[in-house]
């Protein structure tokens, strides 16, 4: 300190102006302290609070609903509530039926929207922005629009009962947002790359399968998670297309069961909704930096 | 190397495919669903042609005018409930938790990945009142006041929306706006603090106007998703009570399917992406113009 250049005293004399200031205020600090400690406090409890009371009533017994008060803990770690929704409540089936729409879509929506964003970003052609902007206008638009003729269409063709009418609109929805994303991720690698692999004589597709795709691969395994909470988590394609009992989505499956028995039978809805949620809550623990930040750069779609 | 990147037959076999499915299950369809604008009837009965009388048909109908007042009225209010919400949230993390808001954000952020569904039947549970009142009325029992029929009365089964909704997405939009704040420069904050400026004075002079691009870039996003709402009320209210609480995006699934007319069903989707178009073109074209006065 005694070395310091007479350049640096002006800031030193700054923190010696405020020092008596601060040694002073420090029992006061920590009262300062304590309005955003309460507010972080209250925060939490306004998030999670309602999210732990739905797991303690996923374990409670229906005499437990109704004797004792709601913010009471379970009696007792019972799954007879899981067992009962997972069999009686066919949450099995729905899980099933949501993994046999949602991974066949997920894997079309990447293998064609990658290629498609890789073709209007680093290939040089005419009227490809053109292309990008009509990709663009789909996010825009609700999917109330598009509804009736794909209906028609599924039930023309014979498809209606089966899933392929959610895995092909679940596709197709999914494209705009993929499209664009992936044109922004292959805008960030250098043109350079894909000249050097050309000049090496790679054909085009060569370098993206062998060049241009392990680059985004990151990027792919980002928009692919994005999509799956989009995918997973719809209700308005799902309620229009699988509509049945045997087809129902966990979604679909889930409003229903409350117009079955969850009106009265609170201990197996309460660990129908965990089921639900347990499944997103897992990838969330591990992936939660990623899915944040993907779903923010999603974030066009609204 | 032009030929190279610009090869017809790479481009067909790479573009092709998600330019053909993308077509014909969005593009078409669209087209598809303004000629059934003119028609009556459905896939199963059969269409007949009717004319303008659907599109008349929006002008006088009372429940088109309650959906569409519904509509904008909850995109509004959460819009600017969601935005102000984020937006404090993410002044908390900048400003107050600075480095250690990691794992804050995380948490807050949470429940935008939870399905709607899943939230709305939470939600439900927590406001109920018969055959047992739940989490909320217990409350106000605790502290002297009488059970609350939420989903009774049209105006407190909107706010259990609101409330539902801002729960839901505000760490979703304090994320998103955070991304912004942490991008101001670190020494244009440190020369307004020499200058004098703090608390409110700070964020009015200095970060509200440098934050404002992904401010409005966030109000744009928000609108358009709060006038597809959809997944949230049907879980939640299901619409009602009575039709108070039915968006449009509601109003044309009942119609198209519950009572069988495509083409008025058409009609109000037709309705609704018109004003989806012109609320993001309106909001474009007013945040350019401020970007260049500046």
């Amino acid at each position: 300190m005694s070395t310091q250049v007479p350049a640096t005293k002006a800031p030193l004399e700054a923190m010696q102006r405020q020092e008596p200031r601060r040694s002073r205020s420090r029992a006061g600090r920590r009262w300062a302290k304590l309005p955003v400690h309460l507010l972080i406090a209250l925060l939490l409890v306004v998030e999670l609070y309602p999210l732990l009371w739905l797991v303690l009533g996923s374990f409670k017994t229906q005499q437990e609903f109704l004797n004792d008060p709601v913010w009471s803990l379970p009696g007792s770690l019972n799954f007879d509530n899981y067992i009962e929704a997972w069999t009686t409540g066919n949450i099995a089936v729905f899980v099933a039926n949501s993994l046999m729409a949602t991974l066949p879509s997920l894997a079309l929506i990447i293998i064609l929207g990658v290629a498609a964003g890789f073709a209007l970003e680093v290939m040089v052609w005419k009227g490809r922005n053109g292309v990008l902007l009509i990709f663009l206008t789909g996010i825009m638009v609700p999917g109330q629009m598009i509804l009736l003729p794909l209906f028609s269409a599924y039930f023309n063709t014979g498809l209606t009962g089966t899933l392929w009418p959610l895995i092909i609109t679940y596709t197709a929805t999914g494209l705009p947002l993929t499209v664009f994303m992936m044109a922004t991720y292959f805008r960030a690698v250098p043109r350079e790359v894909f000249e050097a692999s050309t000049l090496d004589g790679a054909s085009i597709i060569r370098s993206f399968i062998s060049v241009g795709f392990p680059m985004v691969r990151n990027a792919v395994f980002t928009v692919a998670l994005v999509q799956f909470f989009f995918i997973w988590n719809d209700l308005l394609i799902a309620l229009t297309f699988a509509n049945n009992s045997d087809l129902s989505t966990i979604q679909v499956g889930l409003l229903n069961f409350t117009g079955q028995f969850g009106a009265v039978q609170y201990g197996p809805l309460f660990a129908a909704i965990c089921i639900n949620v347990f499944g997103t809550l897992a990838i969330y623990l591990f992936l939660n930096q990623r899915v944040m930040k993907g779903l923010a750069a999603g974030s066009v779609k609204g | 190397m032009q030929s190279v990147l610009g090869d017809k037959k790479a481009l067909a076999i790479l573009l092709g495919p998600a330019l053909l499915v993308y077509t014909l299950v969005m593009l078409v369809p669209i087209i598809w669903s303004m000629g059934y604008t003119f028609f009556s009837g459905n896939a199963i009965s059969g269409f007949t042609f009717v004319g303008t009388d659907n599109l008349t048909r929006l002008f006088t109908d009372p429940e088109v005018r309650t959906a569409l007042s519904f509509t904008i009225r909850y995109a509004v209010v959460i819009t600017v409930g969601q935005i102000l919400m984020g937006y404090l949230l993410s002044l908390m993390y900048v400003f107050i938790l600075k480095k250690s808001s990691n794992v804050i954000r995380t948490l807050v952020f949470f429940p935008v990945v939870l399905p709607t569904v899943a939230v709305a039947l939470l939600f439900q549970k927590m406001f109920e009142i018969a055959p047992q009142n739940g989490l909320v009325n217990s409350l106000l029992n605790g502290v002297g006041v009488e059970s609350v029929d939420w989903f009774g009365s049209a105006s407190s089964a909107f706010w259990v929306i609101v409330l539902m909704d801002i729960w839901r997405s505000m760490g979703f939009y304090a994320v998103l706006l955070y991304a912004g704040l942490v991008d101001i420069p670190e020494d244009m904050l440190e020369s307004a603090r020499l200058d004098g400026a703090t608390g409110w004075r700070l964020i009015k002079n200095i970060v509200l106007p440098l934050s404002l691009p992904v401010l409005l870039s966030s109000i744009i996003f928000s609108i358009n998703g709060t006038l597809k709402v959809f997944d949230s009320i049907v879980a939640l209210t299901n619409g009602g009570p009575g039709s108070s609480t039915t968006p449009l995006t509601l109003y044309m699934f009942r119609t198209s399917f519950t009572f069988g007319d495509y083409g008025y069903g058409s009609s109000i989707a037709l309705l609704l992406t018109l004003l989806c178009l012109i609320v993001t073109i309106f909001i474009f074209r007013s945040s350019r113009r401020d970007l260049t006065k500046d």
